[in-house]
């Protein structure tokens, strides 16, 4: 009988070896005569340990992690399709830490499975929310999703159910649904692990959205960078397809949704939703005016949803669990689970789907170990590059929407990125400027401009004119307050937590540097 | 060069036959699909590794679009190319993840092993360096694409036999 063994094909697996441990694995396996079945899952979201190779035994999945392709002929030796022990072994999948003290909802079915095996996500609850939704009125499926205090997952937090309202009532026979999957924060990775390791979540939740405003239409806009994500989601989505699950009459109802990938060209501000539109429709993406909302006139001046992609995936639970049951995971108006991606400088890097509550201090080293480098944590900074740097002092804050914003941070896309002592948070401050003016649109004055002379302001207050911090925080009032969207209007968060927090950083000379 | 610093009174340099036909094809593919300029803009770089500004018009005219529209949506977007690129393309990830674990230098090395900033192919045509603001892979950082190939856990020492193992004679 032939052992199934489990190769990621995540693109973080994959950009680590994931594809050369998996043929040497086959080689091996054919030159001792052993009969394997190599299957390609999704990534558990555990990234330290990738290439995480698993292996069915009578006793589960058995975890070997990180493997390399040296070490493959060793893994054979000690026997590892039987589960042996072995310096790698992890045990028993399920059974690792991080992944135990996990609440999995969304992120549930990661891993599991290829990504685009529907007979697997069919077997494991997938299309129970749609079949549900199809029996119920749009109107109640649009309060189902209220009701279950879903809140925007791409970062401005906005109801979801309130959102899908605003759009089912506006008028127009086409409308539109729109995942933005332009998913362009430093530290931010979810979109991705969903995408590559459970597409089908995404479909069925954007079929779901379709139904309960009346869409008949949707895109995905995908990010460039993610040619992995593509690839999955064609190939879900031509499965989807071949199984009636998308086209005419949906469920063998009267209902049909047809949905296309779209792809990015490399452009930040194209994660703002009206940009987001522009670039789908082929322009520049310039942001708009709002209102009108996207929701009223949005994708070709049609009504248009746009969600972000964890949001989407999140509600087929909420329609197959019931509202109740996810508004009961989490804390004050942060109701469900946050996938918290905890990325750079950090041991135990990966994604982490947890209610919302936990303390930072608890993620960075219960959970992450502190630094990869083995120094001090200096700084964290939360919800991408437009994120609020915090120091030690922040980090008993909760990580939720209410307490991260009464520390001066944002949670945004939940993308938690650690630098060590060797940071020069002076050097981030200006990074954020030059970020802002390498990706801003144009549009508005105070973001286009505003960023070129914020990295000359910095630039002259390193060098030692101390008058420029007065200017410098003149400057960031103005993006603050005076720009268009996001971009610019929260550049300043990284720009000025860096000199509260870390002043010290921007009082050097260049000779004390 | 970027687009930018072609100089607008020079003859554009002719498309040839062989990329006509591309460009008509990949017209055909998508001229019919909602906001198809895109879609569009990606068949021509990926058939011929950039977009050459010879093809504008030809998109503008099917599209019915004016052709400074259609070069303002190439100039906009970074991953739309207007020259050739080297052999090989470094797409090095300059964000923040990447940042803490390194990032910064690997681009003083490349600088200095290969002469050329962001936006430069080396002098022997070899490699082309470009920059990216995340790829996804912050938890296995720091990250490039090596010829669109996604690359984790970067060293100086790996970047270059990276470069050198992909390098054809």
């Amino acid at each position: 009988m032939s052992v199934t063994v489990y190769v990621p094909r995540d693109a973080s697996a994959v950009s680590v070896g994931a594809d050369e441990v998996a043929s040497a694995i086959a080689r091996e396996a054919a030159r001792r005569g052993e009969s394997i079945r190599l299957r390609r899952n999704g990534s558990r979201g555990l990234a330290w340990l990738e290439p995480l190779v698993e292996v069915e035994t009578p006793q589960g999945r058995l975890a070997y992690g990180p493997v390399a392709t040296a070490d493959v002929p060793a893994l054979f030796d000690a026997g590892f399709l039987s589960g042996a022990a072995h310096t790698l072994a992890l045990g028993p999948v399920d059974a690792i830490p991080a992944l135990r003290r996990q609440q999995r909802v969304t992120a549930a079915r990661l891993g599991q499975d290829e990504g685009d095996n529907l007979a697997a996500y069919v077997a494991t609850g997938g299309y129970a929310g749609l079949r549900r939704a199809l029996a119920m009125s749009p109107v109640d499926v649009v309060a189902e999703v209220t009701g279950s205090g879903l809140r925007g997952r791409g970062g401005a937090a906005f109801p979801t159910g309130i959102k899908w309202k605003t759009c089912a009532e506006a008028a127009g026979t086409q409308k539109y649904i729109v995942a933005n999957a332009d998913e362009g924060d430093s530290g931010t990775f979810a979109d991705r692990l969903l995408m590559e390791g459970d597409p089908y979540s995404l479909i069925e939740g954007m079929t779901i959205a379709a139904y309960a405003v009346g869409a008949s239409r949707g895109y995905i806009y995908l990010r460039i960078e993610y040619p992995h994500a593509q690839q999955m989601l064609l190939s879900a989505l031509a499965h989807a397809r071949a199984a009636g699950w998308l086209g005419p009459s949906i469920g063998g109802t009267d209902f049909g949704f047809e949905l296309e990938v779209r792809m990015a060209a490399g452009a930040y501000v194209c994660g703002e939703e009206t940009a987001l539109l522009e670039s789908l429709e082929g322009k520049r993406g310039q942001v708009r005016f709002k209102p009108p909302l996207p929701a009223h006139v949005g994708l070709f001046g049609k009504p248009t949803v746009v969600n972000n992609v964890v949001t989407l995936a999140t509600v087929p639970w909420i329609l197959a669990n019931g509202a109740t049951a996810y508004r009961e995971l989490g804390t004050g108006n942060s109701r469900g689970t946050a996938l918290l991606q905890l990325a750079g400088n950090i041991r135990h890097g990966g994604l982490y789907e947890v209610p919302f509550g936990m303390s930072l201090r608890e993620l960075l080293y219960d959970i992450g170990g502190g630094t990869l480098s083995g120094r001090p944590i200096r700084a964290v900074q939360i919800g991408g590059p437009l994120g609020a740097y915090l120091a030690e002092k922040h980090f008993d804050t909760a990580l939720d929407y209410e307490s991260l914003a009464a520390n001066g941070g944002l949670l945004g896309h939940g993308g938690i990125v650690v630098f060590d002592d060797s940071v020069d948070m002076a050097e981030q401050a200006r990074f954020a400027m030059e970020f802002c003016a390498a990706e801003s649109c144009g549009k508005c004055t105070p973001c286009r401009i505003g960023s070129v002379r914020g990295m000359e302001v910095i630039d002259r207050l390193r060098a030692g004119d101390v008058a420029q911090e007065t200017l410098l925080r003149d400057l960031c009032d103005t993006l603050l307050n005076g720009s268009l969207c996001a971009l610019g209007g929260m550049t300043p968060y990284p720009v000025l937590s860096a000199l509260d927090h870390f002043p010290d950083d921007f009082r050097r000379t260049e000779t004390s540097r | 060069m970027s687009p930018e610093t072609l100089p607008l009174h020079a003859p554009l340099p002719p498309l040839g036959e062989s990329q006509r036909a591309t460009v008509d094809a990949a017209i055909a593919a998508h001229q019919s699909c909602e906001g198809p300029l895109l879609p569009i803009l990606h068949a021509v770089q990926e058939a011929l590794g950039y977009v050459p500004p010879a093809c504008l018009p030809r998109i503008a005219h099917a599209l019915n679009l004016s052709r400074a529209e259609v070069h303002g949506v190439v100039s906009f977007y970074h991953h739309f190319r207007s020259t050739p690129p080297g052999r090989q393309v470094l797409a090095l990830c300059r964000a923040e993840a990447c940042q803490s674990v390194g990032a910064r230098a690997l681009e003083t090395h490349i600088r200095s092993r290969w002469g050329i900033d962001f936006g430069e192919t080396s002098a022997d045509g070899a490699v082309t360096l470009e920059a990216v603001y995340c790829l996804g892979n912050c938890a296995c950082g720091p990250s490039a694409f090596i010829d669109g190939k996604l690359v984790g856990r970067l060293t100086p020492e790996r970047i270059d036999a990276l470069l050198a193992s992909r390098e054809r004679p």
